[in-house]
C-alpha cells in the first residue's frame, strides 16, 4: 500500500509542478489544485498507513499506534482540504477578473512574443 | 494582576475577529461608524499590545495561554515571550498609522476594507502569537487570506496582474509548509513547538536526514514569505501595486516569514546537540547577503519611488536574515532594533509615495519607470531659474518628511536607522580582536547597500520634489499627515529612547538564544482546575505519554 499510495502523491505532485508551470491560467490553477491533493494525501500517509484501525480510544486497548490509526493527521488533512479550497475559489476569481481585464488567459496577460 | 495576563495573551487574536464580524454586519452605508470602530479597534489593539509587553518584559516570565483549557502538547498553546511582545506592538503600531491613512480616503475605494484589515490583524497577531506548529499555518493563512483581499482593493490592472502571480506564489508556499510540518510531524509526533524541541533529542541518527529535510522544506515556505533572494520576485510588483495604506501594513508580512524562522532555527536547533545544530544558518547568512545585494542593486536600477521602497523592503529582509544567520545574541539584539527601526521606515516611505505623487498631478501626467530627461529634471542648464519659484507648505513639509524617511531607510544619523545600522555593525565587528571574515563581508554589503539606498532616495527625492516644474499643493488629509507623522514620531521615540529600547532587544535576544525557559515554561504549564473539582489530575485517563507518543 505504501508503494501505491507513494506513486500516487509521486504522480499527483510531479503533474501539479509542470501544470503550475504552463503559461495559461488554468493550467495554473489545475497544477495548484493538483499539487494540494499530493499534499494532502501526503499528511495524511504521515500518520502510519493502516487499515481496519479505530482512530478513538477504547477502554481495555492500550493507547498506542500499534492498535489505533493516529487521528492527527486526519484533521489536519480536513483543515487542509478547507483552507486550500477556499484559496483555490478565491484565486479562480482572480484569474476570471484577470482574463476579463486583459483578454487572454496567458498569467502575464499578454502573450508571448514570438 | 498577574493571573489576567494568560487571558490578555488571546485578546489581539480575538479582538480584530470580533470587530471583523461586527464590521460585516453593520453593513455597507453606515461609513463614519465603520471607520470608527475600525479604528478605535486597531488602537485598542495596539494598547493591549503595549500591555502585553510591558507585563513581559517587567516579570521576566513567558506569558502562556492554553486554549479550551488543555495542556501544552494536546492542546494549542498561545505564547507571549518578549519577541512576541516586540512583534505585537510593532503590528500594532504599524496597522493604528494604515488604519489612519487609510479613512482619509481609501477605506472607500472597494467593499469591505474594514473586515479584511481586522482579519489581517487576527492573522498577524497569531502568527506571532502561537506556539503551534499547524496553527501556525492556520494563522499565516487567514493574514494571506485577507492580504489577497488587500492587496486587490481598488482593482485595476496592475494590480490584478501582480495578484495573480503573488496569490500562486503563496499558495505553492502553502504547500511547502505542509509538506515540512507533515514530515515533522511524522518524525517527532508533536506538533507543539516546544514539546517538538524538547523530543528531538530522542529522535534516532536514521531518522535525522528525513528531519533535516522536513526542516528545510519548511524554512523554504518561510524563506518565500520573508523575500530571500531569489525566492522574491513576487514581492515587487505586488507591494508597489498595493494601495498606499495596505502596502504600508504589508511591510510588516515579510517580517512574519523572518520571525517564523527565527523562533523555529531557536527552538529547535539550539539546545539539541546532535548534528543539526546551527543547521542552515549558513544558508540564511550567505542568503541574507545575496539578498542584500540583489535589493541593494535594485534600489540603484529603480526610478519610480514605490519600487525603490519594494527594494528597501528586500533589503532589510537580507539585512535580518544575514543578522540571525551569523548567529550570535549580540547580532540577534542588533537585528531586533534593526527590525521594528526598519519596518517602521519603509512603511512611512510607502505612506509618502503616494502623497508625493499626488502633486502637480494635474500638471504633468505621473512619473514612468524610464529616466526620461527633460529641461526639468537637468538641474546643470535650468532653463527657468529656481529662485523665485512658489513652494506650498505642504510639499515643503512632505520633502521634510521625505528626507527623515530616506534618512531611516538609509541608515544615517540622526534617526534610528542610523543607530540600528550602528549596533548591527559593533555586533558584526565583535569586541576588537579577530573578526571572521562573513563579518567583514556583511559590514561591507550593509555600508554599500546604505549607500545605495542614499543614493536612488536622493535621486528620487531630487526628481520628485526639487527639480520639478509648476509644483502644485497636493491634497493632504489630516488622517494622512496624522499617519505619517505618528510614524515618523515612533521612529522619533524610538532614537531617543534607543538605550531601554536596546536593553530590551538585548534581553529579547538572550531568551531567543537561551530556549530552555520557553521550553520548559509551555511544558510544564498546568492546565486551571474547573471551579466545582478542586483535584484535575485524578480523572486524567493518559499522563504525559498519552496517544502523542509515537512507538
Amino acid at each position: 500500500m505504501e508503494a501505491v499510495l507513494a506513486c500516487v502523491i509521486g504522480v499527483l505532485g510531479g503533474a501539479g509542478v509542470w501544470l503550475v508551470l504552463r503559461p495559461r491560467t488554468f493550467q495554473v490553477v489545475m497544477g495548484l489544485t493538483l499539487l494540494s491533493y499530493a499534499v494532502n494525501l501526503f499528511i495524511f500517509s504521515m500518520g502510519s498507513l493502516s487499515i481496519d484501525k479505530p482512530p478513538i480510544a477504547k477502554p481495555g486497548v492500550p493507547a498506542d499506534l500499534e492498535h489505533y490509526t493516529d487521528p492527527m493527521p486526519q484533521s489536519l488533512v480536513l483543515t487542509a482540504i478547507v483552507i486550500g479550497f477556499a484559496t483555490t475559489a478565491l484565486f479562480l476569481v482572480l484569474l476570471l477578473a484577470s482574463r476579463g481585464l486583459s483578454g487572454s488567459d496567458h498569467v502575464d496577460g499578454t502573450e508571448d512574443e514570438r | 494582576m498577574t493571573a489576567a495576563l494568560p487571558h490578555l495573551i488571546v485578546v489581539p487574536v480575538v479582538l480584530p475577529l470580533v470587530t471583523a464580524a461586527v464590521l460585516l454586519l453593520l453593513g455597507d452605508h453606515r461609513r463614519r461608524l465603520k471607520s470608527l470602530l475600525n479604528v478605535s479597534a486597531t488602537a485598542a489593539g495596539l494598547v493591549v499590545a503595549t500591555t502585553i509587553l510591558l507585563r513581559v518584559d517587567g516579570t521576566g516570565e513567558i506569558g502562556v495561554y492554553l486554549a479550551s483549557n488543555w495542556e501544552a502538547p494536546f492542546g494549542i498553546v498561545l505564547v507571549a515571550d518578549r519577541l512576541t511582545a516586540l512583534m505585537l506592538v510593532l503590528t500594532g503600531v504599524l496597522s493604528l498609522c494604515a488604519a489612519l491613512y487609510a479613512e482619509a480616503a481609501w477605506s472607500r475605494a472597494g467593499v469591505y476594507f474594514h473586515p479584511l484589515f481586522q482579519i489581517q490583524l487576527m492573522g498577524l497577531n497569531g502568527a506571532f502569537l502561537t506556539g503551534d506548529l499547524f496553527n501556525l499555518f492556520v494563522f499565516f493563512e487567514v493574514m494571506l487570506a485577507a492580504s489577497y483581499g488587500l492587496h486587490l482593493h481598488g482593482s485595476g490592472w496592475p494590480r490584478v496582474r501582480s495578484g495573480v502571480h503573488y496569490i500562486a506564489v503563496n499558495l505553492l508556499a502553502s504547500a511547502l509548509f505542509l509538506i515540512g510540518l507533515a514530515v515533522l510531524y511524522g518524525v517527532v509526533g508533536t506538533l507543539n513547538m516546544a514539546d517538538m524541541a524538547a523530543k528531538l533529542a530522542l529522535v534516532p541518527t536514521h531518522d535525522r536526514g528525513l528531519l533535516v529535510a522536513g526542516a528545510a522544506i519548511l524554512a523554504v515556505a518561510f524563506l518565500i514569505k520573508a523575500a530571500m533572494w531569489p525566492l522574491n520576485a513576487w514581492l515587487v510588483p505586488a507591494y508597489t501595486a498595493a494601495s498606499a495604506p495596505v502596502a504600508a501594513l504589508f511591510a510588516v508580512m515579510t517580517k512574519v516569514g523572518i520571525y517564523a524562522l527565527l523562533r523555529l532555527s531557536t527552538v529547535f536547533f539550539q539546545i539539541d546537540e546532535g548534528s543539526s545544530v546551527h543547521y542552515g544558518k549558513t544558508v540564511l547568512l550567505y542568503g541574507g547577503l545575496a539578498t542584500i545585494g540583489f535589493g541593494a542593486i535594485g534600489c540603484l536600477t529603480s526610478v519610480r519611488l514605490d519600487r525603490i521602497a519594494g527594494f528597501a523592503i528586500i533589503v532589510s529582509s537580507g539585512t535580518l536574515l544575514a543578522a540571525f544567520g551569523l548567529d550570535s545574541p549580540a547580532m540577534t539584539a542588533a537585528a531586533l532594533f534593526y527590525l521594528p527601526s526598519a519596518t517602521l521606515a519603509v512603511s512611512v516611505l510607502f505612506l509618502l509615495v503616494e502623497l508625493i505623487e499626488r502633486i502637480g498631478k494635474e500638471g504633468r501626467p505621473v512619473l514612468d519607470d524610464v529616466d526620461v530627461s527633460d529641461e526639468d529634471t537637468n538641474l546643470d542648464d535650468q532653463q527657468v531659474p529656481l529662485i523665485g519659484r512658489a513652494f506650498p507648505v505642504s510639499v515643503a513639509l512632505l520633502s521634510l518628511a521625505f528626507m527623515a524617511c530616506a534618512l531611516l531607510v538609509a541608515g544615517l544619523p540622526p534617526l534610528s536607522g542610523f543607530v540600528a545600522k550602528l549596533a548591527l555593525l559593533t555586533a558584526a565587528l565583535g569586541r576588537g580582536g579577530d573578526v571572521p571574515a562573513t563579518g567583514w563581508i556583511v559590514v561591507g554589503l550593509l555600508l554599500l547597500s546604505g549607500f545605495a539606498a542614499t543614493f536612488s532616495l536622493a535621486r528620487a527625492g531630487i526628481r520628485h520634489l526639487w527639480a520639478r516644474g509648476n509644483l502644485s499643493a497636493p491634497q493632504v488629509r489630516g488622517a494622512e499627515a496624522g499617519a505619517v507623522a505618528t510614524l515618523l514620531a515612533t521612529s522619533v521615540l524610538l532614537t531617543v529612547f534607543a538605550e531601554p529600547v536596546m536593553r530590551y532587544t538585548r534581553a529579547t535576544a538572550a531568551g531567543v538564544h537561551a530556549q530552555l525557559q520557553y521550553i520548559e515554561t509551555v511544558r510544564s504549564t498546568p492546565a486551571r482546575p474547573r471551579p466545582g473539582t478542586p483535584a484535575i489530575d485524578a480523572d486524567r485517563p493518559d499522563g504525559p505519554d498519552g496517544p502523542e507518543e509515537r512507538p
